[in-house]
């Protein structure tokens, strides 16, 4: 297919510098990173999940899939904090995260993206980005207001006119200010990884359908998450994006990031994912490779057996 | 009527504003700065008809614009909790009484709290804590109120908190009324402080004949703290403020601390409002609870809200008229209330996002109108 | 603290907080119904039970009602004064509700505009009997109290035996009138088409609309039933107190308020539980300390519930099971 046939494709191009992207890792590629260790949600009477146990290692793409209803959304939200196990537990770096609060879990290093985007409407893309970025920032409310915490700005970091010059040498540029500029640059960074970086000042509720699926997930990366959860990213995209996404995926994993995908789509997340949970009225039925998924008679008959979701 | 006031975005100001070179905003902003700073002596015809001792029984020029500048900066601070983090106070009159009543309490020889500690400490009969003490007092007297009211409330829904701040707000008065042996009961305190400064011409500097430099100190405040709110509002807190506002769960996905930022919202507007009222206790030299009606609490609000709330030019201006025009138009002093009432039910309903509204807010509201009226045409 | 004053006359005080708490569950029946459909607090419900006072002083005047007239008189004057009351504060209501509420709907304006137009209303209703009206007619309107003529003359009219409790004409009217409009208006919810259609959209406004249950029309008709509620409170108050004054609606209203919130805002029978409770602690509070300390009592108990059971005692549920 001739490329200018692929919607916005010369704007989905990565032109972005990896290196000032990419994240520090704390662990050795392959360990376990998250634990879902037995875990049971019950609403009332209804059972959501029910003893399910796996673990995402470091570095990996895992694909958690399964039917409509099978629990794959309720499983995220326990892992993001938005519920508490009622049974079992997560446990994210050997650290115990069921119950806690959602705002701590970002910090911990877990990010995720909504199936039903949820930007902040009224803000430029660039702003949602940089909420994201805060999420790294130190500067607290007092430091913003007083600004006097003062770092002794490097030689790029110096400005170049005389006096603000040598004011910022005498008495260094506050945190805040740093951290602003920090956060901006990597966001601009992170809107051209992900490819939107054209329409970057405009309110997000007005950009296009595709763009702020990538607006989300240039957001959660913003938060530099070691694991970083995608609900049904390819909802609504054409095959062109979805094999776009897919290049995408895979890039986000080699910026360091370890990467959990909820996904209908069959082909992309046998394309894409290193390894497969599935789950089915809210128990895991099967977990393996892409190929022993593929071929396991349970999944068949419970997911892959329905057409629409076939294609 | 509201295509009246819709007519003046044709002028674009915001966005020629935000267009203009660096140093033509440099320019503009200190010749503003400087017309204020000149505005009491203001008597170039015709600029001067809005003086409001034109006739013999108006107050004093000088002084109503003292009392515009304390109510700017009270709006300013009650526009980082309303405007920018989106929580109803309808108590802030709390806050503005506590500034208030902090520095009477404890500046004022005259005060019980003061001579409690005069015969506790053996002290002299003129000692009171220094003005310049009674600042942080004020201030942290606010703040800690602020904080204690926030830490349980803010996590309610956001009318829950509005009429609890408002219960706040009666608690302080009421609280001030009664405490006979502590806040001198209905008769209030008299011998207030007033900020040290050098003799001229026998009298002290602030003193209640040179309203002017009262007027000024007022306005010094007002900038450090109009320029410190559109610090916040232009950093990670403002940011996260919006974030909140716009979807709070969202926000604290992406590791927005949505209960600490809100606090720090309470915290912040509780002691600009309490500086406020520290403000006009000294210059009045007198404080009784009358003075802290629960209609001040409205008219604070309505400032945030008729400007444009989370625009600071917007509350300026709203705080400007809702003070100005009372006094400008003193012989109809009787009617004040009504015409409030009746220009905040005009204002809300033909323009909800305010005078001078924010451009994000306007849009918001617009968004939620378009909704609507496709909800409408749905059923 | 004078906890003595409180036990010699605890019987006494319990039947006179059960009077003013009777009067505040009516009132807050229109908070909560307000709150149940549109989730707002409707802040110049306060100015409706204003106007309903005012209203029956202006039956009584228009009457030559005065005290000491024979019974058919002093009935049929009450009952006209209940009807105009009735009628003037469900009228103020829906006027507010068309002016001040409906065009914001119509914009789709966030809470917080509601509520400021509200509390404009409301200055707008009371400067109307503080100001405006005087200004054309002068007295009785203005910024003083009134008195409005005890035209049922207060007698006891049985001893509660064993702990000899005089029970008056007046506070048993004011008590059975409360716990009957209290009836009539929970049997409407629950069992009349119309209150069918009050329940669906509180439960769920858009799937109330796709049924077809008009939303402007329940909205129009909770707020003619809280301003009827308001109306007969109206009455009932100025059985019991005799005066009315341009501001009285604003701390009445508060204290209705927090009835509604203490029971469960949005739950009919909760404003009943909340008005009774919040007007016993009042009373009682107010034998233990001093009178000038009641209003601080009512917004004490109100940040304790919000603190320790935000959805009131008997829960939020206008729509859920049973009003």
């Amino acid at each position: 297919m001739p490329e200018h046939e692929i919607v916005g494709a010369e704007e989905l191009k990565d032109t972005s510098d990896h290196d000032k992207i990419a994240i520090e890792t704390s662990g050795a590629v392959g360990e376990v990173l998250l634990e879902v260790d037995h875990v049971t949600l019950r609403f009332g009477g209804v059972v959501a999940l029910n003893d399910v146990n796996f673990d995402i290692r470091r570095g990996e793409i895992l694909g958690l899939i399964g039917p409509n209803g099978a629990g794959k959304t309720t499983c995220f939200n326990a892992m993001t904090g938005v519920y508490t196990p009622t049974e079992g537990t997560i446990r994210f770096k050997d650290q115990e995260i069921a119950g806690t609060k959602p705002h701590r879990i970002n910090h911990l290093g877990i990010a995720r993206t909504f199936q039903n985007i949820r930007l902040f409407p009224e803000m430029s893309a660039l702003e949602n980005v940089m909420v994201g970025c805060d999420a790294r920032h130190k500067t607290s409310v007092l430091g913003v207001l007083f600004r006097a915490y003062r770092v002794r700005p490097s030689e790029g970091e110096l400005p170049k006119s005389g006096i603000r010059r040598s004011f910022a040498k005498v008495f260094g540029i506050s945190r805040h200010t740093l951290e602003e500029r920090a956060g901006r640059r990597r966001s601009m960074e992170l809107l051209r990884f992900v490819g939107i970086a054209d329409r970057a000042h405009e309110v997000a509720r007005n950009l296009p359908y595709g763009y702020q699926r990538r607006l989300e997930i240039a957001r959660a990366l913003a938060t530099e998450p070691e694991l970083i959860c995608l609900d049904e990213p390819a909802a609504g995209f054409n095959p062109a994006e979805k094999e776009d996404l897919m290049g995408l995926i895979r890039r986000i994993r080699d910026l360091g990031h370890t990467v959990l995908v909820i996904e209908h789509d069959m082909k992309l997340v046998l394309g894409v994912t290193d390894r497969i949970v599935v789950l089915e009225f809210g128990q895991k039925i099967a977990e393996g490779t892409p190929e022993e998924v593929a071929r396991n008679p349970k999944v068949i008959a419970a997911y892959l057996g329905e057409p629409d979701d076939a294609a | 009527m509201s295509q009246i006031l819709d007519s003046y975005r044709g002028l674009q100001l915001g966005n020629r504003w935000d267009r203009a070179p660096k140093w033509f905003r440099t320019v503009a902003l200190l010749l503003v700065v400087a017309f204020a700073f000149y505005l009491p002596f203001l008597n170039i015809l015709p600029f001067a008809y809005i003086r409001t001792d034109l006739n013999p029984t108006g107050s004093d020029w000088a002084s109503v614009l003292f009392l515009i500048v304390v109510y700017m900066i009270a709006a300013v601070g009650l526009n980082v909790v309303i405007g920018f983090a989106g929580l109803l106070d309808l108590g802030y009159v709390g806050f503005y009484a506590l500034g208030a009543y902090s520095v009477a309490l404890f500046g004022s020889p005259s005060s019980p709290v003061v001579q409690a500690l005069q015969s506790r400490f053996d002290l002299s009969e003129e000692w009171a804590v220094p003005f310049v003490m009674c600042i942080p007092i004020a201030i942290a007297m606010s703040l800690t109120a602020g904080v204690i009211l926030g830490a349980p409330t803010l996590r309610l829904r956001g009318d829950y908190l509005a009429i609890v701040t408002l219960g706040f707000g009666e608690i302080i008065r009421i609280t001030a009324r009664n405490l006979d042996n502590v806040t001198g009961g209905a008769a209030g305190i008299t011998q207030v402080p007033v900020p040290p400064g050098p003799e001229i011409d026998g009298r002290s500097f602030f003193n209640t004949i040179d309203a002017e430099r009262w007027y000024w100190l007022a306005l010094v405040i007002l900038i450090l703290i109009v320029w410190l709110a559109s610090r916040l509002e232009h950093s990670r807190v403002g940011r996260a403020w919006l974030a909140i506002r716009e979807d709070e769960d969202a926000a604290a996905v992406m590791g927005v601390a949505g209960f600490k930022f809100k606090l720090w919202a309470f915290a912040i507007g509780a002691s600009v409002g309490g500086l406020a009222g520290l403000l006009f206790g000294s210059k009045q030299q007198y404080v009784e609870p009358n003075a802290f009606m629960l209609n001040l609490s409205f008219l604070f609000v309505a400032m945030v809200v008729i400007g444009g709330s989370g625009n600071i030019v917007g509350v300026l201006v709203g705080a400007f008229l809702l003070t100005y025009l009372p006094e400008r138009f003193r012989e109809l002093q009787e009617w004040r209330p009504f015409a409030f009432g009746l220009a905040l039910v005009l204002v809300m309903v033909l323009r909800p996002q305010g005078l001078v509204p924010s451009r994000r807010r306007a849009a918001e509201i617009e968004d939620r109108r378009h909704e609507a009226e496709e909800a409408a045409a749905d059923a | 603290m004078d906890f003595d004053a409180l036990i010699n006359g605890l019987d006494r005080h319990t039947l006179d907080g059960i009077t003013r708490g009777s009067i505040y569950a009516l009132v807050a029946l229109g908070y909560t119904m307000v709150y149940g459909v549109m989730k707002l607090i409707n802040f110049a419900h306060s100015e409706v039970f204003m106007v309903g006072t005012w209203t029956v002083l202006g039956t009584y005047t228009v009457l030559g009602a005065t005290a000491g007239m024979g019974v058919g008189m002093v009935i049929a004057a009450t009952l006209l004064a209940l009807l105009a009351a009735m009628l003037a504060s469900a009228g103020t209501a829906l006027a507010v509700e068309r002016i001040a509420y409906r065009p914001l709907r119509k914009k789709g304006a966030p809470p917080l505009i509601f509520l400021i137009t509200g509390i404009g209303c409301s200055l707008v209703l009371v400067e109307t009997f503080g100001q405006v009206l005087r200004a054309f007619f002068g007295p009785p309107f203005g910024r003083v109290t009134v008195n409005i003529p005890s035209v049922i003359e207060t007698k006891v009219v049985f001893t509660i035996p064993g702990i000899d409790l005089p029970v008056t004409n007046t506070r048993l009217l004011i008590i059975i009138g409360a716990i009957v409009m209290m009836i009539a208006l929970d049997t409407f919810v629950n069992k009349s088409r119309l209150g069918r259609g009050v329940r669906a959209v509180a439960q769920d406004p858009d799937t109330a609309s796709l049924m077809g249950v008009n939303q402007e029309r329940v909205i129009m008709l909770v707020f003619v039933l809280g301003g009827a509620m308001a109306g007969v409170a109206a009455l009932l108050f100025t059985i019991q107190y005799d005066i009315t004054k341009f501001d009285i609606g604003f701390i009445i209203g508060i204290k209705a308020f927090t009835a509604a919130v203490l029971g469960g805002i949005g739950n009919l029978r909760g404003a009943l539980v909340g008005g009774l409770l919040l007007g016993v602690v009042e009373v009682y509070a107010s034998q233990i300390w001093d009178s000038s300390w009641t209003d601080v009592t009512a917004f004490i108990v109100l940040v304790l519930v919000l603190m320790f059971r935000p959805t009131g005692l008997l829960g939020e549920s206008l729509g859920k099971a049973r009003a």
